[in-house]
């Protein structure tokens, strides 16, 4: 019959179209005889900036109030109440985006892309609780993020963790910090929303990869405290270290601690630590000596980690979606693929060159290539530091909640005597 | 006196005052730099309807389980044609409205006669998946009317929008929340 003809007709406008042709008018708009109006399109207009402002103050006001229920009311009890209060409010209302963990991603943007302008509610949310927590401790992580609301709400059989697992494991959360930097500064990617675990239950959707994280990270935080806060975290570690140096800190005991000991179950995030027993005098020769040790071994790690990082870095270039579609077009152009796929048909229908292409390329990869040396040169540092800081012999006289650890969850208020000595004597 | 616990020895206390003063003075310095260098206004995501190819990564990757991404249609682009390859499938049995005939997996368009020859094509936003099979037959033989957008009544603006890491055309953008849509006809 006439396909042929039908067929090429076809074939010549598919042709036509493909060329930029998106906005040609190829069949004019009617000119109506009847009094036919043209509708426009409806824009529903986004979330408005006045709840903007709103998240704020409740940010400012949740830290504050969590600040003083922490410090001064000590009270586990109202410290849930505040914590169900965020989650309901920054997890559930808000659907856990804004957040500070994520904000880094932005800040990260922000510092390294001039073209990036960061929006002030987003610096804020980044600013906001590191500020609290240089004042009065981690009350951030205890009762306004609902990240940490959801893993203290399920934990249910807390297991101890020894020491150096949960010294290793929090290496983890080092690395988490520095990829999603490396990722963000080079505007591959923010991981840390990306996979982000516990968002996908505040809005009650997520694809299969992140609800099996989501799924196993709440089972985790059934038998493990705080799982998440904990081992990988990136802005639970900022926090730790600003933590280190508070003005005030959670003390277990109001006054004086007594020593009873009572307290030393308490903790399920392991960050009581106990009075230090003296070293025997054999002993400190020998420890003299394994310090000197890692402190010659310490531009060894940093060097390793330079080479390690430097080495990894293709890969790790590969998150950028301008490396990825050269690649990708690369593998079509020396024939190993033969057919393209969405990514390289929007480039070739775009118009770009190649050599533009392969060009931005190698720039984005040599940006890697610095990078991630500089990443592996720091974790090197973060792994011999830390060898280095738990083979100090630190003295301790008393049950202490340890500055950085201690999330300020206040379940061992009511462990302590003297607390509740201290409660009838207020009540009084 | 004060007791001398390991924590209030006065070189200690020192080295820790300087450095909390410190660390309070780097993170007001940080915070005024960004701040300067900040923008009151929000960012949302949208899609550059130049960049769009409409591979259908929007119905499947966005967080909702019902896409915030719909098509939307610039009318004063439209030609209001009969035969709409934006609403027929390719070679229609006859231009009907039975489901045979159409482009839309969830017949989320509308047809309606206007005036001879002359049809106007509607979304039924509630029924559209953001799937873009009648943004490519528009583009492929009409003037591109119909396109994607982003409709910020569904969107929850997620930092990292899942879609635009799964954009093949990286037509994903952060526009400013006062302008919220790129439109076609505008």
């Amino acid at each position: 019959m006439n396909r042929l003809p039908r067929i090429s007709i076809v074939l010549l406008l598919w042709l036509l179209c493909t060329v930029p042709a998106m906005s040609i008018q190829r069949f004019p708009p009617p000119e109506f005889e009847t009094d036919h109006t043209i509708p426009t399109a409806t824009q529903p207009s986004a979330r408005s900036v006045g709840f903007e402002i709103l998240d704020v103050a409740v940010l400012t006001a949740a830290l504050s109030l969590a600040s003083w229920l922490v410090l001064k009311k000590r009270s586990r009890r109202w410290i849930v109440v505040l914590m169900l209060f965020s989650l309901v409010y920054f997890g559930f209302w808000r659907k856990g985006c804004i957040c500070s963990i994520g904000a880094i991603g932005n800040v990260t943007l922000a510092i390294f892309d001039s073209n990036y302008a960061i929006p002030w509610v987003m610096l804020l949310f980044f600013f906001l609780p590191l500020l609290f927590t240089l004042f009065f401790g981690r009350s951030f992580c205890a009762a306004v993020c609902p990240l940490g609301a959801v893993q203290d709400v399920v934990l249910l059989r807390p297991l101890e963790i020894v020491p150096w697992l949960e010294t290793t494991l929090r290496l983890l959360a080092w690395l988490y910090l520095s990829v999603a930097v490396l990722l963000a500064a080079t505007g591959s990617a923010f991981v840390i929303c990306r996979y982000d675990p516990f968002v996908a239950f505040f809005r009650f959707s997520a694809n299969p990869a992140i609800w099996i994280i989501s799924f196993s990270m709440l089972i985790i935080a059934i038998f493990v405290g705080r799982p998440y806060c904990r081992f990988l975290c990136p802005y639970g570690l900022i926090l730790r270290q600003v933590g280190r140096i508070s003005k005030f800190r959670v003390t277990i005991t109001p006054d004086e601690c007594i020593h009873c000991r009572l307290c030393e179950g308490a903790c399920p995030f392991g960050a009581i630590e106990k009075p230090t027993v003296e070293w025997p005098r054999t002993e400190y020769p020998r420890g003299r000596r394994r310090l000197i040790t890692l402190i010659c071994l310490l531009p060894v790690f940093i060097a390793a980690g330079i080479w390690i990082g430097h080495a990894l870095h293709p890969k790790l270039a590969a998150n950028h979606p301008v490396v990825q579609l050269a690649q990708r077009v690369k593998l079509e152009q020396t024939g190993v693929h033969l057919e393209t796929i969405d990514m390289s048909k929007a480039f070739y229908s775009s118009g770009q060159t190649l050599e533009h292409l392969y060009a931005s390329a190698d720039q984005v990869s040599s940006q890697f290539a610095l990078g991630s040396a500089i990443m592996g040169g720091f974790l090197g540092l973060v792994i011999g530091g830390t060898l280095l800081t738990h083979s100090i012999f630190w003295k301790r006289a008393e049950y202490e909640a340890h500055r950085a650890g201690c999330v300020a969850c206040g379940r061992c208020y009511n462990y302590c005597p003297r607390h509740r000595k201290w409660l009838k004597d207020k009540k009084v | 006196m004060e007791k001398q616990t390991p924590d209030n020895l006065p070189r200690r206390r020192f080295l820790r005052e300087g450095l909390w003063t410190g660390a309070l003075a780097a993170l007001g310095a940080a915070c005024a730099v960004l701040l300067a260098k900040g923008r009151r206004q929000k960012y949302v995501w949208q899609i550059d309807p130049l960049k769009c190819i409409g591979c259908g990564n929007c119905a499947t990757h966005c967080v909702l389980n019902e896409s915030a991404v719909k098509c939307v249609h610039a009318y004063a682009m439209c030609g209001y044609c009969d035969l709409c390859t934006g609403y027929f499938i390719p070679e229609p049995k006859e231009l009907t409205t039975a489901a045979e005939n159409q482009l839309c997996p969830t017949g989320a368009i509308i047809r309606t006669f206007v005036e001879d020859p002359y049809f106007e094509y509607t979304i039924d936003e509630p029924l559209c998946v953001g799937c873009g099979k009648c943004v490519v037959g528009c583009n492929a033989f009409g003037n591109g009317s119909l396109f994607l957008q982003v409709r910020h009544d569904r969107c929850v603006n997620c930092n990292e929008c899942a879609i635009a890491v799964a954009c093949p055309s990286q037509a994903f953008k952060r526009v400013p929340i006062e302008t919220p849509y790129i439109m076609k006809d505008a």
